[in-house]
């Protein structure tokens, strides 16, 4: 069974065609080599990563059957892998997919510390082989007022907390990613603080919207898009979603975030999409769907990016204008 | 020889059509380049206001480099193309300010007021294309004489003001510490500057 979850989008199941997914992902699974994955143990057929023994490979063509969903449409991932912030590789929107080419983001090991039972250093093999990859299409909303619509594949990332058994004083969680200006050329020049970091308050981290991505449309994650492994928020703003993870901290403080330290009155620590909190240099009251024409319109932006029913629970007692 | 091909009968027509390719740049990814269904990108609402942004600072800032310009050469053939190349500037902002209100905003007064006076790079920008519209008005002879030159001069010299808010609209338009817009920024002050200095060297040689 392939594990789906869409989370209040409008996609019906016959518009899935979960049967397509898993004919041709048993045929890339065959080709895995080929894909130069092998490294990688995963499958998105719902087996555990480890039984399956095979790459995190999905299939291709399987999302070209999703298209034409109205509104929510999946966003076409030639746009989702082309048009990316990602400043390690270059400040333009262009930049990532370009300077990004030579990345090798395998092998991949991810350090784990802090206030956790099983700390070390993982390789992103062993922290994800004992769970179960699923396929999870959720709204990505950007800070900058522009949104898409991606199939991400991942595990939830709640999973692997629990089997690394924090401590009763990890109270939140910290990521960061790779510094390795010979690798990641935008980190020659200090645009922002390096290396980028992010964190999440423990039940954030723990809720079941949050995935530790590895792969999206059916493939693993392009470079561009923080391979070989991102967090998705959905219900944050984009740059929560902290990409091409190396480290994994459990806190008792609250952890420092990158746009955070550089820019505190813009970037709060909480930063959950809400187009009533005001935002000094943005309007967050509507957004742009990438993949639309020149005279496009734009979309009214929902609270909690339109996962109220799942979060809002974390912050009813919070004043949302005040932890923005 | 800079002064003899500043004054040569072509040169004000080939400035005149020089200053229109940024819009042919577009207009030929529009129509030509538009293979793959987007001719300016995955958000074309940005890349258009962002084009023009560009290029109306850039236009701001080579009428300003015109008096830096004749006084480090002596090619007083310059002040041909002072006015063009001003209105220029005003011509993109007006097309950047446009493409703002309409492309990307859609016209929405609400939220745009909003914007406008909440965003504080948002109302830098203004602020300076509105400054920008007296000149612009003000750049026909007839409006010289009918002003008198010293009025008509203080007024035009509201780029000096101009100039440097739009190089912190875009400063401020960008995220983190980018590059960019600190070189547009040290052009214009390298403009501004050379004026202030020749001013007080002149105060000082005075009689």
């Amino acid at each position: 069974m392939l594990i789906r979850k869409t989370f209040g989008l409008d996609i019906k199941p016959s518009e899935i065609t979960p049967r397509t997914i898993f004919d041709n992902r048993r045929e890339f699974m065959r080709s895995a080599g080929m894909l130069g994955l092998g490294a990688i143990a995963g499958s998105v057929v719902g087996t555990p990563a480890a039984e399956a023994s095979s790459s995190l490979s999905f299939s291709k063509s399987a999302v070209h059957t999703l298209d034409a969903l109205g509104e929510e449409a999946l966003t076409d991932p030639e746009a989702a892998t082309s048009y990316n912030n990602f400043y390690e590789f270059g400040t333009g929107k262009d930049d990532p997919v370009v300077n990004a080419r030579n990345f090798e983001p395998l092998p991949w090991t991810v350090a784990i510390d802090g206030e956790v039972a099983n700390p070390g250093t993982y390789d992103l093999e062993d922290l994800i082989k004992p769970h179960m990859l699923e396929e999870r299409v959720y709204r990505f909303r950007c800070v900058e007022a522009w949104s898409m619509v991606v199939p991400w594949v991942g595990v939830p990332l709640g999973e692997i907390i629990k089997r690394l058994e924090p401590t009763s004083n990890a109270k939140y969680v910290a990521f960061e990613t790779l510094f390795d200006p010979e690798r990641m050329p935008g980190q020659k020049r200090r645009v922002i603080p390096w290396p980028y970091v992010e964190g999440l308050r423990m039940d954030e981290a723990m809720n079941d919207l949050t995935l530790l991505t590895l792969g999206m449309y059916g493939d693993r994650l392009p470079n561009q898009n923080g391979a070989p492994v991102r967090l998705v928020v959905p219900w944050k703003y984009g740059f929560k979603s902290i990409k091409s993870i190396v480290r994994i901290s459990f806190t008792e403080e609250q952890p420092p975030c990158t746009w955070n330290i550089s820019n505190k009155r813009e970037y709060g620590f909480y930063s959950n999409v809400n187009p009533e909190v005001d935002h000094p240099r943005w309007s967050q009251a509507r957004e742009r769907r990438i993949g639309g024409g020149l005279f496009t319109e734009r979309i009214p932006t929902l609270k909690f990016n339109g996962y109220e029913e799942q979060v809002a629970g974390m912050y009813s007692d919070m004043d949302l204008k005040k932890y923005y | 020889m800079l002064n003899s091909v500043l004054r040569h009968p072509a040169a004000k027509p080939l400035v005149f059509f020089g200053c229109l390719l940024p819009l042919a740049w577009l207009a030929w990814r529009l129509f030509g380049a538009s293979s793959h269904g987007n001719a300016f990108g995955y958000n074309p609402q940005e890349y258009l206001n962002r084009h023009l942004g560009d290029w109306a600072l850039r236009f701001l800032l080579a009428t300003l480099a015109l008096t830096p310009l004749r006084a480090l050469t002596g090619a007083t053939g310059v002040n041909r193309f002072r006015r063009m190349l001003g209105l220029y500037a005003f011509f993109y902002v007006c097309l950047h300010v446009l493409s703002y209100v309409w492309l990307d905003q859609g016209f929405y007064w609400p939220e745009l007021w909003k914007d406008i006076s909440k965003r504080t790079y948002i109302t830098v920008g203004m602020v300076s294309f509105i400054l920008l519209v007296p000149l612009a008005v003000t750049s026909w002879n007839r409006m010289l004489r009918k002003l008198g030159a010293a009025r008509w001069r203080r007024l035009h010299q509201t780029v000096y003001v101009i100039a440097p808010l739009a190089c912190l609209h875009f400063f401020m338009m960008r995220k983190g510490f980018q590059i960019e817009p600190v070189i547009y920024a040290v052009v214009c002050g390298f403009l501004l500057g050379h004026r202030l200095i020749s001013r007080l060297r002149r105060s000082h040689t005075a009689p």
